[in-house]
């Protein structure tokens, strides 16, 4: 298991390292790292510092933030389908996000935009557990995943066309499908503390998570206080998803495709796979930053594009399977 | 000493006054079936000694805080939940959960525990293997396997040997038997009044809400006690082998 | 007002403004009738077929400007557009207004178009100015379509007299940037980009590789070093796209360099409030060199 634990590492480390020396501007990589680290104050160091960095360190906190959620919800309601985008968190944290921008507090408080969005993807999670809770068939899940999304994206939608400003209406697609472009420091400080804090709490879950494998009742009796555990699962993930939604959008599937592929690799325990799936989450938006911008540079793609190509698929065969072998 | 002690313990479900009046000590050494009519309380009675439900009363076991209660008694739900797909030896070690602080690695002394489990349950060649990919007999094995290695003085289990065949059954209460003899105590609840009879040293009729008999098995199973609780006729009889009882008839 | 809103126009231009109103009321009073049919109830849907149309129109010609023409944020002519009914391009509203003649733009809705059409108006669309060449062209186009040839004749001239008056040989350009919301700017062969040319910039577009303009990434922004940067004033309400005018690079440079420029009503339109704007952008240059000695 340390095995994976270094082999996701060293992943996350080249990565991060290559976010950081690919972009429009043509520099060399020996140039790049040298204006990063020590500083000419020239142009360079402005590029490398201010665009590439956070863009960069956002992949690394946003992509681990999702993998972590949904490697909790999963470990939480004992379904493999389970996903913030999916069941609608963080629909519903877009929502929040939206509301503090064309409200102005986001203008007031700097730290109003992650909060807000942290409120709404609470209500997405209260909402999901409520309707599916704990052990609930995948079908009620993904259909309330479904109600949540659907009503939280049409809310979004109406607040921006209700916006005095002419750009708001088309933004909608980036709240939808999430995008790192000309993202900057001020975005990387807005997002860390809840992310961190999200963080923290939600690995707190490992022990229970774990014990939780043998069903609600005999993880109680062994202990494992399952009222603490549900509200730091609650805010946990309202927080990372929360905060990674107010910075670079809704971005869906990492939650669901990174503990997919990591499972066997930590032999099916869910307190393992937590951190394992934060890691594989950072590697898997860091690359999907990095063929953002080498496939078509031009152009913003939405990083939602790249990872639903890659999760849709994968979704699909996790319900056919769900359907040959019975919820 | 005991290990479980309820004293004027009472259950209240969905406004309904389920138990009430109920007195029980568990000691070391005893295997108490705990039999009973459909919807007797018998689930609520166990469900509630650990704290799962609310209750009225005291138990023993609810006045310890959580970690405690988890090392005092270990609990086997009657719906036999595996929800990933770990190996054994990795289900059997998640019954050491009680005894690890947070953050805390398992110890040599977990791993010590969780090896004599195996060898109890006679899984040693199922170390490997995926529990989600068992047969039914040998994932009930395994959950037993669980509990073991809690090593908890007290076991309860709700209906362990529903669903299991023969074999498995007269298996799963020999190894509950063994264990009572070496100083722990089993608590379970059984449909089955045959294999209560023969296995158990100790009976608890649960009936109208509250225990109608407690003692060894041929004196809870009289013809008297039998028509009321259950409604029906059998055949009791003692061999040299053990008890045999045999329901018979349904009596209206 | 808001920010970056007209800054009071050089005396030259405002005199001789002045002159040409004069000149104009006397002309047309002695103006001969043509034998064509001069529109007398002229609609107009468009911002910059609103602003041609006021300043060329006869008395009483132009009956409605579009709702644009009267919000200083996209108008240069706010005063003369209250002494107008206002339409909000709907085709039954404006077929109440019984016009003869309808100006328009390419980009106005296609559909309102064909159904003023089929109800039987005269629907005129004009171009997009991409060049300041092209202005004096749809001047006289104007002036054509209303009738008023010798008003858009006299504006036309008037205009390539100060135009000229700009087009000096500048030797060091400095480097300037149009970079608006979602990073997009405007290459030489717009109008934006031609006034910057005619202040005396040097569009880092082009050298970019982004002529034709479009969505420059921050990245190029950042290591072309242009000495201004040209934004518009953000609307109110947030959105990201303008997100990335308040980006740290953006405000590096807009600190290294001048102050920027804001873009405004004068650069919307292909009408003679350009030379506004080539005044200001030219004040702004001539700010930049000489900070730099």
């Amino acid at each position: 298991m340390s095995r994976l634990a270094l082999f996701l590492s060293a992943l996350v480390v080249v990565l991060f390292l290559a976010a950081l020396v690919i972009g429009p501007a043509n520099l060399t990589i020996t140039q790049s790292l040298k204006a990063l680290v020590f500083g000419d104050g020239g142009p360079m160091t402005l590029v490398m510092r201010e665009i590439r960095l956070p863009r960069a360190i956002l992949g690394l906190l946003v992509g681990g933030a999702l993998g972590l959620a949904g490697a909790a919800m999963q470990g939480y309601l004992r379904n493999p389908l389970a996903d913030p985008g999916l069941i609608g968190v963080s629909g519903s944290a877009a929502l929040g996000a939206v509301l503090s921008i064309q409200m102005g507090l986001a203008a007031a408080l700097a730290l109003a935009l992650p909060l807000m969005a942290l409120g709404g993807a609470l209500v997405g999670v209260v909402l999901v557990l409520l309707l599916a809770g704990p052990r609930g068939s995948s079908l009620t899940l993904i259909l309330a995943g479904i109600a949540i999304s659907a009503f939280a994206g049409a809310l979004t939608s109406l607040v921006l066309n209700l916006s005095p400003n002419p750009y708001a209406a088309s933004e909608i697609i980036f709240w939808m499908m999430g995008s790192l472009a000309d993202r900057s420091m001020v975005h990387v400080w807005i997002a860390l503390p809840l992310i961190v804090i999200g963080a923290v709490l939600l690995s707190t879950l490992s022990r229970g998570l774990d014990a939780l494998t043998l069903g609600e009742d005999a993880a109680e009796a062994m202990g494992i206080n399952l009222t603490r555990l549900r509200l730091s699962l609650i805010f946990g993930t309202a927080a990372v998803v929360g905060a990674s939604t107010a910075v670079a959008g809704a971005i869906g599937f990492v939650g669901l495709v990174v503990p997919h592929l990591l499972r066997p690799w930590v032999s099916a325990r869910p307190g393992a796979l937590l951190w394992a799936s934060a890691l594989g989450g950072a590697a898997m938006i860091l690359a999907s930053d990095i063929l953002v911008r080498v496939v078509l540079p031009e152009r913003d793609l939405k990083l939602g594009v790249v990872t639903a190509l890659v999760g849709a698929p994968l979704f699909l065969h996790l319900i056919y399977r769900t359907r040959r072998w019975g919820a | 000493m005991n290990l479980l002690s309820l004293t004027d313990f009472a259950v209240k479900r969905s406004g309904k006054q389920v138990l009430q009046s109920v007195n029980l000590d568990i000691q070391p050494g005893e295997l108490v079936g705990l039999i009973g009519p459909n919807g007797a309380g018998k689930t609520t009675l166990m469900r509630a000694a650990l704290g799962l439900i609310p209750a009225q009363g005291r138990s023993s076991l609810t006045a310890m805080a959580a970690r405690a209660r988890g090392k005092a008694a270990a609990w086997m739900p009657q719906s036999r939940e595996i929800a990933w797909p770990v190996d054994v030896e990795t289900l059997i070690r998640l019954g050491r959960t009680p005894h690890l602080g947070a953050g805390q690695k398992p110890t040599d002394a977990d791993a010590a525990a969780v090896e004599r489990a195996i060898a109890r349950m006679g899984l040693e060649g199922y170390r490997h293997r995926i529990a989600t990919q068992l047969s039914g007999g040998e994932q009930a094995r395994v959950l037993i396997a669980r509990s073991l290695a809690q090593e908890a003085p007290l076991l309860m289990a709700d209906e362990p040997t529903a669903g299991l065949d023969p074999a498995h059954q007269i298996a799963t209460m020999q190894t509950f038997a063994t264990l009572a003899r070496s100083g722990q105590s089993v608590l379970v609840s059984l449909h089955d009044l045959g294999l209560a009879a023969r296995h158990c040293t100790r009976l608890v009729m649960l009936h109208s809400g509250g225990i109608a008999a407690d003692g060894a098995p041929r004196d809870v199973l009289t013809p008297d006690l039998i028509r009321a609780a259950f409604g029906i006729s059998a055949h009791l009889q003692e061999t040299p082998d053990g008890i045999i009882f045999q329901p018979l008839e349904v009596l209206s | 007002m808001p920010a970056g809103a007209v800054r009071p126009m050089s005396v030259s231009v405002q005199t001789s403004k002045l002159t040409l109103a004069l000149g104009l009321a006397g002309a047309l009073l002695g103006a001969p009738v043509t034998a064509r049919d001069v529109p007398k109830r002229v609609v107009s849907m468009n911002l910059c077929t609103d602003q041609l149309a006021m300043l060329i129109g006869g008395q009483g010609q132009i009956v409605s400007v579009s709702q644009l023409a009267a919000d200083p944020r996209s108008s240069a002519m706010v005063e003369q557009a209250k002494g107008y009914l206002t339409n909000h391009g709907r085709a039954e509203e404006i077929y109440l207004m019984q016009p003869d003649l309808v100006l328009a733009g390419t980009y106005t809705a296609r559909a309102t178009v064909r159904m003023l059409e089929r109800l039987g108006i005269n629907v005129v669309t004009f171009e997009i100015t991409n060049s300041l060449d092209a202005i004096p062209e749809q001047m006289i186009q104007m002036g054509h379509v209303l009738g008023q040839e010798a008003k858009a004749a006299g504006l036309v001239a008037q205009f390539e007299a100060t135009l000229a008056e700009y087009r000096a040989d500048i030797a060091n350009r400095p480097k300037a940037a149009l970079y608006h919301a979602n990073g997009y700017t405007s290459g030489d062969r717009s109008l934006a980009g031609e006034i910057l040319t005619v202040a005396g910039f040097e569009n880092i577009a082009a050298s970019a590789g982004y002529a034709g303009g479009g969505v420059m990434p921050l990245e190029v922004l950042a290591m072309a070093q242009p000495e201004a940067v040209i934004q518009s004033a953000p609307y109110g309400g947030g959105s990201r796209a303008e997100e990335i005018m308040d980006h740290p690079v953006v405000a590096a440079l807009r600190e290294n360099g001048e102050a920027g420029g804001l873009t405004d009503h004068d650069w919307m339109c292909g009408t003679p409030f350009v030379l506004q704007a080539i005044a200001d952008m030219t004040d702004l240059r001539t700010r930049i060199q000489e900070a730099a000695e």
